[in-house]
């Protein structure tokens, strides 16, 4: 990513906060949505911003599984692995899309298309199991429609 | 008297949204434009209503016919039955395979009969970001009476309702916020913990979605309470939803004058912001969530630690109660104490709320009195197991609680009876398991959790978990050995006895309780290298 749209984005971001301690993580949270990840400028600049020292913010940033220190593919594909969708199946779904898009969980694909993650629960157990491409849901899966869904790239694009 | 009038509540809570719930809605408001019914109806969206597998769900008010399952192709149908004399859509009525007949109401559906819906009074009733509603549902009442009585009467109040924290520990509330009144100092805090991080649970997230203004009510009356002007509602980032509609009633309540300055001519003021959780399971952690909002690592104070109550935010004394344990605060204050302790078992009042998911054929968001039988919530409102499979355990309490035998389906369901069965009530997840459902596999499953969740921070979580991971690793694939069980028995009580926080001390409950009630499972695995329900595939 351009380091000048970087370097206002993350101005634009400051500008929106205060300058408390409590304001690291609020500020984190939003690099994050903007970029995807956490660009080192970023963190620098947020270290300035609130003075507190560099390491301070990556002992933070390396603390919370939001935060990522590395960008992410344009579709970030997450499996849920709650319980819910573990007895029902997640696990051979995780298999299935590992193979199908060829990328191992936390893995991010070099052209930077695709990011593969697990996450501990979205909460839609109801639904069980669920994925999720970027803010699209998706539930019931079964490893045969996780595998269409990659097969068929557009459908991957719901609400992207 | 108009005729108007039919409400059709959408649910957009979480699950019906994705199940395209946001498209239905926009379908429903242009077909009642062209059908031109906007004198006869009117389209309003709701918070979770609870039946999240048959969702998208739509309710029509005042009959509360129920159709579940809808699609966008439905909707011309469905505005066509709001004509005299027009017929139902039978297609879309649950079908109740007992009686084979399809129910036209919801009250009448069992899964929702045999509920006691307090918490979840207007969850999928009323419009969640529209405080009018809340209003026109009795809303901020109790904070109007609250007002008028004195700090210590409330909290009198809440003591001798029995109400306990809903997050999991059951710590009585009154008892609590009595220890933040009587510490000393001007400054004191009010936090509401909804980082729900425990795999299986999602009642936070919906009350949070559906009746938001309920939890902020009851934050505002537990600030006059203790006397703190200032409140962080703590969400999980991965909930935008209810970040988003907590956000709009925290506005609304401002604009009304419910919060901020001389809140309704009392000259008691009191704000709320919402703080986004990270993503890390141990900030549900009291001196962990508390650090999280000062801009630190997440992690537990070590020990000895002063109490939240004595030391909290900012090293003030601060009252952390579960969203739903606020929700319930506005009911005791307008019904009193006696109404509340009326309802649950001798040391558990009012009611509890689970998610209630896995292998059953009614999954969803369930509210029933304390001292309701596992059984009743399984069989009777859950439906029993899908595809003719035999009940094998129910799990409750998450990562943190414990998996139970069907011994136990008799078991009335409280904090007490829970935890003496090796399980607990935790943040309210109920994960229903068959046949096809290794135990020594899901006791791995939560180990992988725990381990990873870990803050490492002390060493008998840290390395006791890996270890215990390491060794119910081995056992599913087939290479176990004789002594293992024995192993995992010592580790799991030395790690709940010298843990620093509750996750360590809570973390061995899932392989502890499956070993007390399917230790055959384990002996399979070990000696006969055999999976009895098939799941681990180094050991068919």
């Amino acid at each position: 990513m351009d380091a000048n749209l970087i370097e206002t984005g993350t101005k634009e971001i400051l500008s929106t906060h205060g300058k408390g301690h409590n304001k690291l993580v609020p500020i984190l949270l939003d690099i994050q949505e903007s970029f995807g990840y956490l660009p080192e400028n970023s963190v620098r600049q947020v270290s300035d911003f609130l003075n507190v020292r560099i390491g301070q913010v990556y002992s933070v940033a390396s603390f919370y599984k939001r935060f990522q220190l590395t960008p992410i593919g344009k579709r970030r594909v997450t499996v849920c692995r709650g319980t819910a969708c573990h007895i029902r199946g997640a696990p051979q779904i995780v298999t299935e899309i590992e193979n199908t898009i060829h990328l191992k969980e936390g893995e991010t694909s070099a052209d930077l298309e695709y990011t593969l993650e697990t996450v501990a629960c979205i909460g839609c157990c109801a639904l069980a199991p669920v994925i999720t491409v970027n803010k699209a849901v998706y539930g019931a899966m079964t490893p045969r429609t996780a595998k269409e869904l990659f097969n068929d790239s557009s459908r991957g694009d719901k609400n992207a | 008297m108009p005729e108007k009038l039919r409400t059709i509540l959408v649910c957009q809570g979480t699950g019906c949204i994705s199940g395209g719930a946001g498209q239905l809605q926009e379908a429903l408001s242009a077909e009642l434009t062209l059908q031109k019914l906007n004198a006869v109806a009117e389209i309003k969206h709701t918070g979770c209503h609870g039946f999240c597998q048959r969702g998208p769900l739509v309710v029509i008010e005042p009959e509360g016919i129920f159709y579940t399952k809808v699609t966008q192709n439905d909707v011309p149908d469905i505005l066509h039955s709001l004509r005299p004399g027009a017929p139902l859509v039978e297609r879309l009525l649950y079908y109740d395979t007992v009686i084979n007949q399809p129910i036209k109401s919801f009250h009448d559906v069992p899964f929702y009969y045999k509920q006691q819906r307090l918490v979840l009074r207007n969850c999928g009733v009323i419009n969640p970001e529209n405080i009018d509603d809340y209003l026109d549902a009795g809303g901020y009442k109790a904070l109007r009476k609250a007002l008028a009585m004195k700090p210590e009467e409330i909290i009198k109040e809440v003591k001798d309702s029995g109400l306990r924290g809903l997050g999991g520990a059951g710590f009585p509330t009154g008892r609590k916020w009595e220890a933040a009144s009587q510490s000393p100092g001007n400054v004191k805090y009010i936090i509401c913990n909804g980082d729900e991080g425990d795999p299986g649970a999602f009642q936070d997230r919906s009350v949070l979605e559906g009746d938001p203004h309920s939890v902020i009510e009851g934050m505002i009356i537990a600030g006059y309470a203790i006397g703190a002007h200032h409140g962080y509602a703590y969400v999980r980032n991965e909930y935008p939803f209810a970040v988003h509609r907590l956000g709009v009633a925290i506005e609304q309540a401002r604009q009304r004058g419910y919060l901020g300055k001389n809140i309704l001519g009392s000259k008691f003021n009191f704000d709320v912001e919402i703080f986004q959780g990270a993503g890390a399971f141990v900030c549900g952690e009291s001196t962990a969530l508390v650090l999280s909002i000062e801009g630190k690592r997440g992690m537990p104070r070590s020990l000895p630690r002063p109490r939240t109550t004595e030391v909290g935010l900012w090293g003030k004394p601060t009252v952390l109660n579960n969203v739903k344990t606020y929700a319930n605060i506005p009911l005791i204050i307008n019904n009193g104490a006696a109404w509340f302790a009326s309802r649950g078992t001798e040391k558990s009042k009012g009611t509890a709320i689970f998610s209630l998911t896995g292998k059953v054929v009614n999954s969803g968001l369930i509210e029933v009195v304390m001292g309701t039988r596992l059984r009743e919530i399984i069989f009777d409102i859950g439906g029993g197991i899908p595809g003719g499979r035999a009940f094998k355990a129910v799990q409750t309490g998450g990562p943190s609680g414990g998996c139970l035998p069907a011994e136990m389906l008799n078991m009335p369901v409280d904090f007490d009876s829970l935890t003496s069965a090796g399980s607990m009530m935790g943040s309210g997840g109920m994960v229903v398991m068959d046949q096809d459902t290794c135990m020594v596999d899901i006791a791995r499953y939560f180990l992988d959790f725990t381990q990873r969740e870990s803050c490492g921070q002390c060493i008998p979580c840290r390395i006791g978990t890996k270890q215990m991971f390491d060794i119910l690793d081995s056992i599913i694939k087939g290479r176990g050995k004789p002594g293992d069980i024995d192993l995992l028995l010592e580790l799991g009580h030395s790690i709940k006895e010298s843990s620093l926080c509750a996750l360590g001390q809570s973390a061995p409950n899932p392989v502890l309780s499956t070993i007390r009630y399917f230790r055959d499972e384990y002996e399979a695995h070990i000696f006969e290298g055999h999976c009895p329900a098939g799941v681990c595939t180094h050991c068919l």
